[in-house]
């Protein structure tokens, strides 16, 4: 596992050379498809315009929004998800489309989720959900998230699609959750994944998102998949994997190979980091930093590999 | 006028307490129980507090999550299951069967607890 939360973005870096400094928003995600290997973008400086450009295509992840969630870590969730969605009107470059990598609302219900509607919705891009656990604890047990966002997805909500070359792929690993487990993909999903994937070539860059990290970083937070393994198996043969997930609140990156793994923040509050704290609930922190907390990431990435590099700075900074 | 020493409930608790000490109660409970107290099972950062609480069959058993997050009770066996429990939410069971009643948060699943019933 490999982060690198108090570094500061590009102290000590020439930006000239190979190693090149990108500036996330914490609250949000932008992402474009360099050399083959989705790489992440600035969200507000008008440096990385070019690049994006250059490629044709960036997409943009935002995750854990918790619309519903009004306590101390962030009583205004509703106002930070705005503020995300306004970062992202005035990006330089359009994003092709967004992701939403789960936790859209705080209890599942409907007010909640139509409020996050006309937030994200409200943006005009198309955006590609995965449900996070607090989407699917309706009395239904996860049927007002497939009634509203599950119409061209299979099982608990999994689908795939191509967007220029890319093959993206979106998992569900919050449902039928077992005693003492992590996150659970099933076999059903699996099976799906595997049949999926069959008709892709291993040249084809492949970008996996769900909510739960496919990576195992605090099992004793629940903060990991049980059966990620067997997917991660299926998807070795490719050259260039990005796995993107949420669910910590936090940016933790990990390369294993030719797969990146990536955690994106919230835009509603942060979480401790592993083992911190005695429980991973929202943490409060005075409010002239929350927005720190949710605030800029840097990203150092170098051109031509599949490999990402993270420096986190915050919005504070 | 105070209560004689020797009817005060403290005392009448401290050695209820005691009792379960020496016959190897559970006593993995925060503070000392008192008869008077409806059984009851607290939710607080991510714990079930107790772990395991032993009651008799019939015994109404109250959840409560006072955690800013929300959690759902699950029986491992699909015995009973919560609504979500958003902050400050209970969720009562009663539990009328004999045995072991191991059971989980529905979404955090390393959350764990037992309620052992007796006749």
């Amino acid at each position: 596992m490999t982060s690198h939360h108090d570094d500061k973005c590009c102290d000590g870096i020439n930006r000239r050379h190979a190693l090149e400094c990108m500036i996330w928003a914490g609250t949000g995600v932008l992402w474009t498809i360099s050399h083959g290997a989705p790489v992440s973008l600035s969200m507000l400086g008008e440096a990385k315009a070019a690049d994006a450009r250059s490629s044709g295509f960036t997409f943009l992840q935002i995750s854990d929004s918790h619309i519903g969630f009004d306590k101390a870590a962030n009583p205004h969730a509703i106002d930070t998800l705005k503020e995300a969605i306004a970062k992202v009107h005035a990006l330089p470059v359009k994003p092709a489309f967004m992701i939403h990598t789960g936790d859209i609302t705080h209890l599942s219900r409907a007010d909640q989720f139509d409020t996050a509607d006309q937030i994200i919705g409200g943006a005009g891009f198309d955006v590609h959900y995965v449900p996070g656990e607090h989407d699917v604890i309706d009395d239904g047990n996860g049927r007002a998230y497939l009634d509203r966002y599950g119409k061209r997805t299979k099982g608990a909500g999994w689908f795939s699609f191509d967007q220029n070359g890319v093959h993206f792929v979106g998992l569900v690993n919050v449902v039928n959750l077992r005693a003492a487990g992590l996150g659970n993909l099933g076999s059903d999903q699996l099976a799906w994944l595997a049949d999926d994937l069959k008709g892709v070539s291993s040249s084809t860059p492949v970008v996996v998102f769900a909510h739960i990290p496919l990576w195992t970083i605090y099992p004793e937070w629940g903060w990991g998949t049980d059966d990620a393994a067997q997917a991660l198996a299926m998807l070795k043969r490719f050259g260039s994997v990005t796995v993107l997930n949420g669910h910590i609140h936090q940016i933790m990156q990990k390369v294993e190979g030719n797969v990146t793994f990536h955690t994106a923040l919230s835009t509603a509050f942060p979480q401790p980091a592993p083992g911190t704290a005695s429980a991973p609930g929202p943490m409060t922190v005075p409010p002239g930093q929350l927005r720190g907390l949710l605030g800029i990431t840097d990203v150092a990435v170098t051109k031509g590999k599949a490999e990402l590099a993270i420096i986190d700075s915050t919005l504070a900074t | 006028m105070r209560p004689h020493l020797f009817s005060s409930p403290q005392l009448v608790t401290a050695c209820l307490t005691a009792a379960c000490i020496v016959f190897g109660l559970p006593t993995a409970i925060p503070g000392p129980a008192r008869a008077e107290d409806p059984p009851h099972v607290k939710i607080e950062n991510f714990v079930f507090t107790p772990a395991t609480l032993t009651v008799k069959a019939g015994t109404t058993v109250t959840f409560e999550n006072d955690d800013d997050i929300p959690h759902l009770v699950v029986a491992t066996d699909n015995s009973f299951r919560s609504k979500a429990l958003d902050t400050g939410d209970t969720y009562a069971f009663t539990f009328t069967k004999p045995g072991d009643f191991p059971y989980y948060c529905g979404i955090h699943p390393h959350m764990q607890g037992k309620i052992t019933v007796t006749q």
